[in-house]
């Protein structure tokens, strides 16, 4: 297993343009990659030994003044070299859609369905992107930095999970 | 089986294996059966939960039966969700630590510790030794106290009542101990940022050493009872067996993952707070099915026994704060007669510690897997998102590949042994 350095160099020569940043805040390494090229770049790291996808995390940086207004951060563990990694994604408000890697890690399918939840990121090709942890009959999405904190929502029904039982 | 002596044993030969490994049987079982699909009836569909007492908490497991297995499952969460992410970026950093003792609740000191270090870690801190020691000590006592509910609740899930009061005779005596130092039995919040809230109390060495000679006796008896119990073991072996691979993509962290013979423990991988200086090992199953991992807690109890023991030797004394008036509050002594300690007394509680902006994230093994805090600063006294890395959630996703194919009684079993607590599953 080679060391950290090496394995962002070798994605940096690879994908090219589409690794758009490289930095250590804090000490933790953090890749920015192009939304598009997300799903190849993650793949090819799960290659390289990160086989541990720990978490999918969404930021609604409406406050921060970023490039774009969401991120979303995959956070990544080799447990064989017992290294860690982040993949960090700028997602536009007005196209909000990111390819799974629900396929990639089982890790991903719930991981992606709370990202699309809580933010609204639109996961292209997730077998079952409904939400999880608000009621389905919710409206809008929760964590995204413009939703009143204060702003409850009736939602009574019982969910039919008859379609889910065949997904997933 | 009467008469039994009387069969010629060659012809018990000849008639094939008398005895077939249980897995074996199960699927010959499920070949030689009609299936749902070549009879003309409705399949049947039943919930267990949200409000099941085996749910340990509120969560719904819808499943298609065939016959009284479980052909298909789905499984919904959220019931208690109460928006910790949401709610925690209008509170300052200190104000998030009550709330972060109630996602894992059977643990709270281990969440708390876990927050507060990705904080110190985004300001750049240090901890005292004396902290840092007392920390290890009291996760150590966390990580015994959880293992002793999940592992007693699970065995008396599928019916060992004893064992329950067993461990919770010991898990009482470990409680009495963090009341006299936290004054809370539920939600401690004793750990600061920069620090503990207070100093340990007045013969807490002594009253840690004697509540722990409690639990090797309860291990012993639990052990006796059921380690080679034949119920116990037809309950538990081979059910809702994972392989390494798919724990890993799945997810899994924590004993879960090491029943599936993964050996992977941050205290070892990634050692904070001086774990690689304490003498003890990880503990590792090997077929990732719920007596493993009934029993890579039992075990990793007493790892986490020798790692008290080690730590209250090597306790050092000193402060516990760190010496940095940006983060702790001063002592209430100066407050009450210095105008300068009563501005900064002020400005600490109304605009929280001021963390500098930029993003961090910080994991430490807590009992049920990694516990990861994702913090992003704006350099407000506030933090600007949180996102929180519960190990139950991913546990719960491969709850369905657990459960498939599967008795419905199974379910109570693999659903206990995984230890999901409602409170960190859902936020």
């Amino acid at each position: 297993m080679k060391d950290l350095d090496s394995i962002i160099e070798q994605v940096e020569q690879r994908f090219g343009e589409a690794v758009e940043a490289s930095d250590r805040p804090f000490g933790d390494a953090v890749l920015t990659v192009g939304r598009t090229r997300v799903r190849d770049v993650l793949s090819h790291l799960k290659e390289q030994g990160f086989d541990l996808l720990l978490d999918i995390g969404g930021v609604d940086g409406l406050h921060l003044g970023r490039r774009e207004r969401f991120e979303l951060v995959y956070n990544l563990y080799a447990l064989e070299s017992d290294l860690r990694l982040r993949v960090k994604v700028f997602v536009p408000e007005s196209d909000m859609t990111v390819p799974t890697v629900s396929d990639l890690w089982m890790s991903a399918n719930w991981a992606e369905r709370e990202a699309y939840d809580m933010f609204g990121f639109v996961f292209a090709g997730h077998p079952n992107l409904v939400r999880i942890l608000c009621h389905r009959e919710f409206v809008g999405h929760a964590l995204r930095k413009d939703y009143p904190i204060m702003k409850g929502q009736w939602a009574t029904g019982t969910s039919d999970l008859r379609p889910d039982l065949e997904r997933e | 089986m009467a008469g039994n002596e009387h069969i010629d044993p060659n012809e018990l030969e000849s008639a094939g294996p008398v005895r077939e490994e249980p897995a074996a049987a199960r699927e010959a079982d499920i070949a030689d059966e009609t299936s749902l699909d070549d009879l003309d009836v409705e399949p049947m569909y039943i919930n267990i939960g949200p409000t099941h007492p085996a749910t340990h908490g509120t969560f719904r497991v819808f499943c298609k039966l065939d016959g009284e297995r479980i052909a298909k499952a789905a499984v919904e969460i959220g019931y208690l969700h109460r928006g910790f992410e949401k709610t925690v970026e209008t509170k300052t950093y200190a104000l998030v630590i009550p709330y972060t003792d109630r996602l894992n609740y059977c643990s709270g000191l281990v969440n708390n510790v876990g927050y507060c270090k990705a904080v110190e870690r985004l300001l750049g801190v240090t901890i005292t030794p004396r902290t840092e020691i007392i920390r290890v000590i009291i996760c150590e006592i966390q990580r015994i106290m959880d293992h002793l509910i999940c592992v007693g609740a699970n065995l008396v899930d599928i019916g060992a009542l004893t064992n329950f009061w067993y461990f919770f005779n010991a898990r009482e005596k470990l409680n009495d101990v963090l009341e006299a130092l936290t004054g809370a039995r539920l939600t401690y919040s004793y750990v600061r940022v920069g620090g503990l809230a207070w100093d340990l109390p007045k013969g807490f060495e002594q009253n840690v050493r004697e509540a722990l000679k409690t639990v090797p006796k309860a291990i012993r008896d639990v052990e006796g009872l059921v380690k080679k119990n034949r119920i116990f073991v037809d309950r538990a072996r081979d059910i809702g067996a994972i392989g390494a691979a798919d724990a890993v993509s799945y997810g899994f962290t924590g004993p879960c993952l090491r029943a599936s013979g993964v050996n992977h423990d941050l205290r070892r991988k990634k050692p904070y707070y001086h774990y690689d200086e304490f003498d003890f090992d990880v503990v590792i199953g090997e077929r990732g099915d719920v007596y493993d991992r009934v029993f890579v807690r039992v075990e990793e109890m007493k790892q986490s026994l020798r790692i008290v023991e080690q730590a209250l030797k090597i306790l050092p004394g000193g402060p516990i704060n760190i010496d940095d008036k940006n983060v702790v509050l001063p002592e209430k002594q100066r407050v009450y007669s210095s105008m300068e300690e009563l501005i900064n007394h002020f400005k600490l509680i109304i605009e929280g510690v001021k963390v500098p902006p930029g993003e961090v994230y910080d994991a430490i093994e807590a009992p049920n897997g990694e516990l990861g805090f994702y913090i992003v600063s704006d350099g407000s006294g506030k933090p600007y998102r949180i996102k929180v890395r519960p190990p139950c959630f991913y546990l719960m996703n491969g709850l369905k590949k657990l459960i498939e194919g599967h008795m419905v009684a199974d379910i109570v079993a693999i659903l206990a042994g995984l230890n999901i607590i409602a409170g960190e599953l859902d936020r």
